[in-house]
């Protein structure tokens, strides 16, 4: 039973972060219809910011996680604007293949200018963890969950209660009649692009220092925010918090009760089988053929 | 016009061991050839159906593994005390039996995945090539996961009348590659140019009315991955007998990419393109080695698939062959629509 709580435990840390990397995926997938494969890029970059300021510039570790964020957005407007823009109007495979080039690019560029030999940053948090009853949990880990619900409840709050969020809303109900309405489509999609890589960059920020940092640790990353993007639904932000969790639960599960090797592969097995017996997600309506 | 460059570039490639001495070129043209099968075998999904197939590593890295353990022979324990055991079979038919496998393979992946399409059928063929890598990791027993599977043995032809030939040289393996490389070849061909042919490409143009004139769109999108997916066994196969060494890293994401990144940069939907495509980024790394570290070029890759993108969508064979009909067309006005026809049909 202690270890079942304490696998409970590892999921509520594990989903917190899933879910940042989840969301910023849903939103430029549902808005802009962009199958981001630099999503994992960003994971790595924001770890590798973390990385730079906490251990190569020796600044404070709190100060860290809002320059990942920083970076993030400027880094995935960047993306947005040099890539994705001229590219309007083609077809979901052509903007799929240039993100492949763009990942490839600048997942050797990490690996070219840091090397391949991982990398871990010191935390000013206490060695021995926080003992409750038959669970313990590391003080990072309890500060990494703390940080990820903020960030979720910041952007649930941004897409729900400001205008730049409702903008968003309606260009992904019907950008033609969005811009009709006077939004900057355009704008919208620079937005979503850079809110949702500086989402990615935060959650490398907060998962770097609690494993190690490499250039290939975003790939899993982007398949396990696809993973959760597909059960939670196209764009649908609730959705990608709650597929966070039970991709999370899923891996805590399978890792602890099947064979630890198969860990990663639970991100996967959930795709193949949402898609396969309930092909339009868990709380999605909408049909999957775009 | 056409038969005639097909045969001279035939010729061409079946002199090169004669005149090309180093090893190390034999060698890289030897995986780039088997690469090349991998790339065309995409290019029947992504090129005449539409489907972005980013697992089809998958499919090549099966065939390797199938005639790799067939070859070898394996004795794995079973759930319920079973035990399976299998004595060593000679490599051919290994290699046959990789193509059959990879085939059933893409069969039961083309009926599950063609359900969704577009993203969707992207990120499923994903998963299913990344859950394969998993199996390979971490089913010691029967794959010796990181450890890799090492010495296998090379491909012996059966001689009727003279027992058999092995092929252990590096001017044996080219010649056997190029050999499949051109029944694949022809084998696209002659599927894209026949009734079915013209069912996927309908499929790919419009499939709303595709199945209004009655085209089943399940089956043909299933029976082109499992032939797609049967190609792809062959050439793993062919890697697995030549390189005589496979671990699960053969299933790596990038290795997709680097198939696709040959279909793109050579014209999907052309069947030289992967051809061209694939010799072009197969012996880029020979070129760039002595200038450029691997991850320098990488970067140039990625620049590379995005430039194309940008400037040549249609890809390298498709744009010469619309650049060539309009020369012809400036020099004798006559033929016009028969050159220009010629010119979007895939050379």
């Amino acid at each position: 039973m202690s270890e079942f709580l304490q696998h409970l435990i590892n999921m509520l840390v594990l989903g917190g972060t899933y879910a940042l990397l989840g969301i910023g995926l849903t939103l430029i997938f549902g808005i802009m219809n962009v199958v981001n494969f630099t999503h994992g890029v960003l994971y790595t970059f924001g770890a590798y910011i973390m990385f730079i300021v906490v251990q190569q510039l020796g600044l404070n570790f709190f100060l860290a996680l809002p320059v990942a964020v920083l970076a993030g957005w400027l880094l995935g407007a960047a993306i947005e604007l040099t890539l994705l823009r001229p590219l309007r109007g083609s077809d979901i495979d052509t903007t799929m293949l240039v993100m492949i080039g763009a990942w490839i690019a600048m997942q050797s560029g990490t690996l070219w200018i840091w090397g391949g030999v991982a990398k871990s940053v010191t935390t000013p948090f206490p060695e021995a963890p926080l003992v409750l009853g038959p669970v313990s949990v590391s003080w990072l880990r309890l500060f990494v969950l703390a940080a990820a619900a903020m960030l979720i409840l910041v952007t649930y709050l941004l897409i729900n209660k400001t205008s730049l969020g409702r903008a968003m809303r309606a260009t992904f109900q019907d950008h033609d009649t969005a811009s009709l309405m006077g939004v900057n489509v355009d704008m919208i999609y620079t937005s979503t692009f850079a809110i949702g890589s500086s989402l990615a960059a935060a959650a490398g920020a907060l998962l770097g220092p609690v494993y190690v940092i490499f250039p290939q640790m975003g790939d899993l990353a982007a398949v396990k925010a696809f993973a959760i993007v597909i059960l939670g639904g196209l764009g649908n932000i609730t959705g990608a918090v709650i597929g966070g969790f039970i991709l999370a639960l899923a891996e805590e599960l399978g890792a602890g009760y099947v064979s630890s090797g198969y860990r990663d592969a639970m991100g996967f097995l959930i795709i193949i089988a949402v898609l396969i017996f309930r092909p339009t997600g868990l709380f999605a309506r909408a049909e999957r053929v775009g | 016009m056409k038969a005639a460059i097909t045969i001279v570039a035939v010729a061409a490639l079946a002199s090169v061991p004669l005149w090309l001495r180093d090893p190390y070129l034999l060698n890289a043209l030897i995986t780039t050839g088997i690469f090349v099968i991998g790339a065309m075998s995409l290019n029947l999904l992504l090129g005449f159906t539409g489907q972005l197939s980013l697992g089809h590593i998958a499919f090549f890295g099966i065939g390797a593994y199938v005639s790799a353990l067939t070859s070898l022979g394996f004795d794995v324990g079973l759930p319920g005390d079973v035990r399976l055991v299998h004595a060593p079979w000679p490599p051919i038919v290994g290699f046959v039996l990789a193509i059959i496998i990879a085939g059933l393979c893409g069969y039961f992946v083309g009926l599950l995945s063609f359900r969704v399409r577009g993203a969707y059928f992207v990120i499923v063929t994903i998963s299913f090539a990344e859950v394969v890598r998993l199996v390979a990791l971490n089913w010691v027993e029967l794959t010796q996961g990181p450890l890799a599977l090492t010495n296998i043995p090379s491909i012996a032809l059966p001689l009727p009348g003279f027992g058999e030939l092995t092929l252990r040289t590096k001017l044996q393996n080219y010649y056997l590659v190029l050999v499949v490389a051109l029944i694949a070849y022809l084998l696209i061909a002659r599927l894209v140019h026949s009734h079915f042919g013209r069912a996927m490409r309908g499929l790919m143009e419009n499939e709303t009315l595709a199945v209004s004139v009655g085209i089943d769109v399940t089956r043909t999108l299933t029976i082109a991955a499992v032939i797609s997916a049967a190609i792809a066994g062959a050439a793993g196969s062919l890697y697995a007998h030549y390189i005589r060494i496979i671990d699960p890293e053969v299933f790596a994401f990038i290795n997709t990419v680097t198939m696709v990144i040959m279909v793109i940069t050579g014209g999907k939907g052309s069947l030289a393109g992967p051809v061209v495509g694939g010799l072009i980024f197969g012996m880029l790394p020979v070129a760039l080695r002595p200038v450029m570290a691997p991850e320098a070029q990488w970067i140039a890759y990625g620049g590379v698939l995005i430039a194309i993108l940008f400037v040549l969508p249609q890809g390298i064979v498709p744009s010469l062959a619309l650049r060539l009909a309009k020369r012809r067309r400036r020099r004798s006005p006559a033929p016009v629509t028969l050159a220009e026809t010629a010119a979007k049909e895939p050379a």
